[in-house]
């Protein structure tokens, strides 16, 4: 794999370069370069020289990467890095964020994301999406996950649609806790079955790419290990980014790990690589705990 | 002294003790090293002595007030009960006031009779000793309270629970104030219907479906049964309402979606008070914006189309209503639905939804309770408006569900009976006490309704 030659356009310093002296050896750079394998053979989505602005402020400096099919890639580096802005380019979830810009090319199986052709709908059904918080519509279990079929129109009976919703249940691993209670409201659900319903509510739609927002930061370690699980299942059916907060859980579920900091690619490696040999002194320092 | 006197009086003497108050705990302790080693602040401190002084005298005043003319009023007539003899309460009242009015000097002192003026020099000087006497409590009490609430303090004294407890209770009889007006008015309102009643059976007041309540004054007059059937009042008040709520209810809830989930910051700050101008128009403005604008409008129209619409028609001033109803229910529904959390729209947008979708299916239901508060809240503002439908719709009690005609509402007729020289045993007057009663109880009911509904179908969000 070639390395990115992704040299930074616009070299502004940013508020957090402006960090004490001790730390001037963890200051990346206006021409840094992402380090490790960025590019893939097959790669489901590719990204290319993306810049995001919130108003003036850049939060995404021209990062560049593939995300192959079926794999799952984990997004860590330290707070405001720009990981969870990143991933929400990939279903232009920052649309609805007013004064969000976003420059560069974003493509799902050759077709660009941000072309005006796109039917943002439809791209949203192909790219789902789970949040950080768990965020059931304030429904019963049952239309939480008949949500997005019913809105796409994906089940012409009841019973399809029953189908469908016991299917998404069953992959989200919540079927047996809830099977008795499908009409009580979602909201009902401990944190942990409620981010499982969410995750459930977000296969039902049969997406190809799964984004994942630091999906267990709200919940406790049984309800996150249960989720881990869930993700390495999923993974054998869905192409699944997710960002995390938690080095551990990157290294517990992921293919490939991407570094991010103060808005820049770092380094993308193997997930394996990443935590024994980092080939950046940034993603080094970070996964040693000297930051973030 | 006046009783306003002594109040300022009182209120003075309570800051002055906050002062000292805290003056003293200052002093106390600066010897042990500064205010940490108090138990509570030094304000505290100010405020507890504070409030013994003024508390107690404060709920004496207001005793003293309450109790001080009907303690008179009695000593005074029953210095005068053997000339009196057995009268009845009014001649009772009409003597007291006569009374009173000497005493007060409104009523010259010539041509009275000895016994009055005696009573009325009886009366002045009871005042001077009550006035006096209170006054002289005031103060002793004042300064007890002051000086109890200065010599507790103390480094360990507990101030500030103290202090904590009056405030909560304080809180408490503000609410109760609340709840006890809205009871002497439901109070005040039952006793007159009640009389009402009397003389018209309830069946014949709440199915009677004819309203004229001119009542004869001589027995021979023309008319002279009045029927008193308030349901031609209610059908009108409803048919007026809803027209209000037909304009109403559908404009203001799409305006407060546009303006909540699609309006860009710089319309929606234009539009939002552009919109809650109109709920500070008065309601005379809109009643002859109704009358001279709308209505004739609306009968030249109906008459294009070959119906004959009424010059003063449920149409016009239920239209007008729904306009004026407009900003309360866009602006409570615009803060409800800006309240439903942000994730609850991106959870619905990232599954694909539109945002059509998004307010229909997610936000909408969210909102419910809020939306169905807001509109219940306009119900209540149409049913009980008056001066448009005064203005616009008519005065004739006509039984119809037809928008085209004049009607006349509960309020308009309530207004009529009671405006003007009116006496008060007169059943004519006193269905205005009844039709209110029963307004009062449709609303009610139609609250209770609302809250039942949304009980139902609210989906709650955390």
């Amino acid at each position: 794999m070639s390395k990115a030659a992704t040299v930074a356009k616009k070299p502004k310093k940013t508020a957090g370069a402006k960090k004490k002296a001790a730390d001037q050896d963890l200051q990346i750079s206006a021409e840094e370069v992402t380090v490790g394998q960025s590019f893939t053979d097959k790669p489901k989505m590719t990204m290319r020289n993306i810049n995001v602005f919130y108003s003036d402020k850049q939060a995404i400096h021209d990062v560049s990467i593939d995300i192959a099919q079926n794999e799952v890639i984990a997004m860590i580096g330290p707070s405001g890095c720009g990981k969870s802005t990143f991933l929400r380019t990939l279903n232009r979830m920052n649309d609805t964020v007013e004064g969000c810009r976003v420059e560069g090319e974003i493509c799902m199986d050759g077709e660009n994301l941000y072309s005006p052709k796109l039917d943002v709908v439809e791209l949203r059904a192909r790219v789902g999406m789970v949040f950080q918080k768990p965020n059931p519509f304030p429904k019963s279990i049952y239309e939480n996950v008949a949500y997005g079929p019913k809105i796409h129109g994906l089940a012409d009976t009841r019973v399809d649609l029953d189908e469908i919703v016991e299917n998404s249940l069953k992959r989200a691993s919540l079927w047996e806790e809830v099977k008795e209670r499908l009409h009580q409201p979602g909201t009902g659900l401990s944190g942990g079955q409620q981010q499982r319903l969410c995750i459930a509510r977000a296969i039902a739609v049969s997406p190809e790419v799964i984004l994942m927002d630091e999906p267990c930061s709200a919940l406790d370690p049984i309800a996150t290990a249960k989720i881990e699980e869930l993700i390495e299942e999923l993974s054998q059916n869905f192409t699944i980014a997710i960002v995390t907060h938690s080095m551990q859980q990157a290294a517990r579920v992921s293919d490939r790990t991407a570094y991010f900091h103060l808005g820049k690619l770092v380094e993308v490696n193997p997930t394996e690589k990443v935590f024994t040999m980092p080939e950046h002194k940034l993603t080094e320092a970070y996964i040693t705990g000297r930051f973030g | 002294m006046q009783a306003t006197n002594i109040l300022i009086l009182i209120l003075a003497l309570g800051i002055f003790a906050f002062y000292i108050g805290r003056g003293r705990s200052l002093a106390l302790a600066k010897p042990l090293g500064g205010i940490r080693n108090l138990h509570s602040l030094p304000s505290y401190y100010g405020f507890h002595t504070a409030l013994w002084c003024a508390l107690p005298s404060l709920i004496l005043l207001s005793l003293w007030m309450i109790f001080d003319e009907p303690l008179i009023n009695s000593l005074v007539m029953s210095s005068m009960a053997d000339q009196l003899g057995n009268t009845s309460l009014a001649t009772y009242n009409l003597q007291l006031n006569k009374i009173s009015n000497i005493a007060e000097g409104i009523l010259g002192r010539q041509g009275q009779s000895d016994a009055l003026l005696a009573a009325a020099d009886y009366m002045t000087q009871l005042k001077v000793v009550s006035r006096w006497s209170l006054t002289a409590l005031m103060l002793c009490l004042t300064v007890i309270g002051l000086l109890f609430g200065w010599s507790r303090i103390n480094p360990q004294f507990r101030a500030r629970p103290l202090v904590e407890k009056v405030m909560q209770n304080l809180l408490l009889a503000c609410a109760c104030l609340a709840i006890f007006t809205t009871l002497g008015i439901v109070l005040s309102v039952l006793f007159e219907s009640i009389q009402f009643f009397r003389s018209v059976p309830v069946h014949e007041f709440v199915f009677g479906l004819e309203w004229s309540p001119q009542t004869a004054i001589r027995e021979d007059q023309v008319g002279s049964s009045g029927s008193f059937g308030a349901v031609p009042l209610f059908v009108g008040t409803l048919l007026v309402s809803a027209v209000a709520m037909v304009v109403a209810v559908p404009v203001g809830l799409m305006s407060a979606i546009y303006l909540a989930e699609y309006a860009s910051k710089t319309v929606r700050a234009f539009a939002k008070p552009a919109l809650e101008v109109l709920a500070g128009i008065p309601t005379v403005v809109y009643g002859f914006f109704a009358a001279l604008t709308v209505a004739p409008f609306l009968r030249e129209l109906g008459t294009s189309f070959g119906l004959s619409v009424s010059s003063e028609s449920a149409l016009a001033a239920g239209g007008v209503m729904g306009v004026m109803i407009i900003p309360f229910i866009s602006s409570l529904a615009d803060d409800v639905i800006t309240a439903v959390p942000q994730s609850m729209r991106d959870g619905s947008l990232a599954m694909g939804a539109t945002q059509s979708e998004t307010v229909r299916r997610v936000i909408i239901p969210a909102a419910l309770p809020g939306i169905v508060g807001g509109i219940m809240l306009a119900v209540s503002r149409a049913i009980g408006e008056t001066m448009i439908v005064v203005m616009a719709a008519g005065m004739a009690a006509k039984l119809t569900a037809n928008p085209l005609e004049s009607v006349t509402t509960v309020t308009v007729q309530i207004v009529t009976l009671l405006t003007g020289d009116q006496e008060f045993d007169s059943p004519k007057t006193l269905a205005a006490f009844a039709l209110g009663l029963m307004l009062f109880t449709v609303t009610l009911l139609l609250n209770i309704f609302a809250l039942h509904i949304v009980k139902k179908y609210r989906e709650q969000y955390e």
